[in-house]
């Protein structure tokens, strides 16, 4: 391997290169296509965009590692802007105090790691597959969510809660910086803690990690709580956003967060991966969906090209891989 | 008859509840057991079979396929511009046109698959987010109601009047249903392609090295799929008697929540078309019983979301992995880890 690819890999790591790549060609072509799309509004909408995909394609991340899936997390996010929704509407919904929200906060995070804790169980104890016990639990949870709610909204909350949504600090927005605290403690929790490296492990091959000593039962019941407490997360920012909840919010980010895991460069068996090519990858999607909106597309066109972007990226990943095998 | 019960387990499982459940049913509500909400029962479920019997296919084969729903969507779309086109048409080419389409959209699945070698699930949300996307972009959402006659027309196969002057009818989609499922149930059991789908899904190497072409395999299931699509997508829009670009979206994980229930697995090379049909037709049953019961349609799929939660980890739980947690725990892997983290 060559000296710069050599000390590119050992800055960010060899699955950088792929998201980073694609930043660049996404921020020149746009930035040829429209004079309006280098400034800082363009920007500015992406940052307040890109907290509610993001923090639910982190919670689709850990589940991936594992070599399964969360289909659940838009549903869990729902549902926990509900519990909180309802904390407040006790509480003297638009005058209910800050002691109000967070003890919403907490049972909302509560219940989103209610729904990852049977998830994570019924997986871990009787290896169903996960795509089915999530699909289950998406389909329990969507009816749950509009038997509580007859398919209305809530909102109606106090104007405090509305800076989580809108509000900047030193210029950077609230959602963003929620987002990127979250992408550090799951870089964290991923890259240094044991139960990252289970993670890893349990995608790699479960039965090796179980021979070779893990409680792999309450690792993958610990990721999926995890995963549900980050939909929660999710749940609270999209409440704050919307000024409202109804169930069904944010359903189409679903299989978004997988095509966002994958394109950056998650293994879709699991065991491989990382959390900060996927953030870029995030930020390459809605720069694409800022740039497609500026040049007159709308959001469906987006959707197709997210699509079509996934095709590429793994064609790419197939054509370099057949490369490295003629140079071998 | 043990062989039998041995081999067909869940398909026996899901035709002893669906039994207990009518009985429960048939003495609770008063409209539950007649034949009007039988065939009501097959009039509505008629669509969803179609669909589960073509992805029953890919299932065994070991893919999976998230895209079908929206597919079956264009289906209906390109058709009827297309019918208009030509100035009506008819049955024959309308279905014609129809597996056509569906055929080809899924093949774009399968080439995916092959030749780059992406992994289904990866290649059909790809396809499903572009087929979705580009529905609605170029139809901008807007529905088409102005169908053929002979199309929207219901087309009554059988019928007969009840006691209390209402008419029972089996009308197309049920039997175009049944002429489905038993072509798939010829095609994956009684052909030497069909043997080879089930082996290719259970294990593709040993299958490559037996001389099992790979890329048939995967055109063969995914186009199989395409046609079922294709057909459903036809016969939705013969029963709503309208093209809307997008009610089929999100039916593709109702189906796949329902084939599994009906015993295929994730991964290949087991699923009966009789266990899927039973599991479409338990959703349904449910479904219609708790409508009978009185209990409002938004708990519905809180219902059916429990009752596969439930099923599918009892069906999923060998003997000795659900009770005895602890007899487990105490003699294999799991020991060890506990004395790592102490």
């Amino acid at each position: 391997m060559n000296a710069p690819a050599a000390r590119f890999n050992a800055i960010f790591g060899a699955d950088m290169a792929g998201p980073l790549a694609a930043l660049a060609v996404v921020l020149v072509v746009f930035g040829f296509a429209s004079p309006h799309f280098l400034t800082g509004a363009t920007f500015g909408s992406v940052a307040f965009q890109l907290p509610e995909l993001g923090v639910l394609t982190l919670a689709m991340l850990m589940p991936i590692l594992t070599g399964g899936l969360n289909l659940a997390i838009t549903f869990t996010a729902n549902i926990a802007g509900l519990t909180l929704a309802w904390t407040l509407q006790a509480n003297g919904g638009i005058d209910a105090g800050p002691g109000a929200f967070l003890l919403g906060s907490a049972l909302a995070l509560a219940v989103g790691a209610a729904s990852g804790l049977v998830m994570g169980l019924v997986i871990a104890f009787t290896r169903a597959h996960p795509i089915l016990v999530s699909l289950s639990m998406m389909i329990f949870l969507r009816g749950l969510g509009e038997f509580l709610t007859r398919g209305g909204d809530i909102s109606g909350f106090p104007t405090f809660i509305a800076p989580i949504g809108h509000g900047s600090i030193l210029g950077i927005p609230v959602p963003l910086l929620i987002l990127i605290a979250c992408v550090i403690a799951s870089h964290i929790l991923l890259s240094r803690s044991k139960l990252g490296f289970s993670t890893y492990m349990i995608g790699s091959n479960i039965e090796s990690a179980r021979y070779s000593g893990l409680n792999t039962r309450k690792v993958l019941v610990l990721v999926y709580m995890l995963s549900g407490v980050m939909a929660a997360v999710a749940g609270i920012i999209m409440l704050a956003r919307f000024n409202s909840v109804r169930v069904g919010h944010g359903e189409s980010y679903l299989l978004i967060t997988v095509l966002a895991c994958f394109l950056g460069g998650i293994n879709p068996f699991g065991g491989f991966g990382r959390v900060l090519p996927v953030f870029v990858a995030l930020i390459v999607l809605q720069l694409l969906s800022s740039g497609l909106n500026l040049l007159g597309a709308n959001q469906h066109l987006t959707t197709a090209v997210w699509g079509i972007l996934l095709i590429v990226v793994m064609v790419l990943r197939w054509l370099s891989a057949k490369f490295i095998k003629i140079v071998k | 008859m043990r062989k039998l019960f041995l081999s067909h387990t869940t398909e026996f499982v899901l035709f002893a509840v669906i039994i207990a459940m009518s009985i429960v049913l048939a003495f609770t509500t008063d409209r539950f057991f007649t034949l009007g909400n039988g065939f009501d029962l097959l009039n509505i479920s008629a669509v969803n079979i179609i669909f589960a019997v073509g992805l029953l296919v890919v299932l065994i084969s070991g893919g999976i396929d998230i895209s079908f729903a929206v597919a079956a969507s264009i289906v209906q779309y390109v058709t009827a511009l297309a019918l208009e086109r030509i100035g009506g048409g008819g049955w024959v080419s309308g279905l014609l046109i129809a597996a056509c389409i569906g055929i080809v959209l899924g093949m774009i699945n399968a080439f995916l698959i092959h030749r780059f070698r992406i992994i289904s699930i990866v290649a059909t949300i790809a396809t499903f987010n572009v087929y979705f996307g580009l529905l609605m972009f170029f139809t901008k959402g807007v529905s088409i109601y102005n169908l053929p006659d002979w199309l929207t027309s219901r087309v009554i196969i059988y019928e007969r009047e009840m006691a209390d002057g209402s008419w029972a009818e089996i009308t197309l989609p049920v039997v175009v249903m049944a002429v489905c499922a038993l072509a798939t149930w010829f095609f994956i059991t009684r052909t030497t392609t069909g043997r080879q789908l089930y082996a290719f899904g259970d294990n593709p190497e040993g299958a490559r090295r037996f001389g099992i072409n790979i890329g048939a395999m995967q055109f063969i299931a995914f186009g199989w799929l395409g046609l079922m699509a294709g057909i459903a997508g036809l016969m939705q829009a013969h029963y709503a008697q309208e093209v809307v670009p997008n009610a089929l979206y999100g039916r593709e994980l109702d189906v796949l929540a329902a084939v599994v229930l009906g015993g295929a697995r994730l991964g290949g090379g087991k699923g009966s078309v009789l266990g899927c049909v039973l599991g479409v037709l338990l959703v349904s049953i449910t479904q219609n019983g708790l409508n009978l019961m009185g209990v409002s349609p938004f708990a519905f799929k809180m219902i059916v979301g429990a009752i596969i939660l439930v099923a599918i980890t009892l069906s999923s739980a060998r003997i000795g992995n659900l009770v005895p947690v602890f007899a487990t725990r105490k003699s294999t892997g799991d020991r060890p880890a506990d004395r790592g983290e102490s």
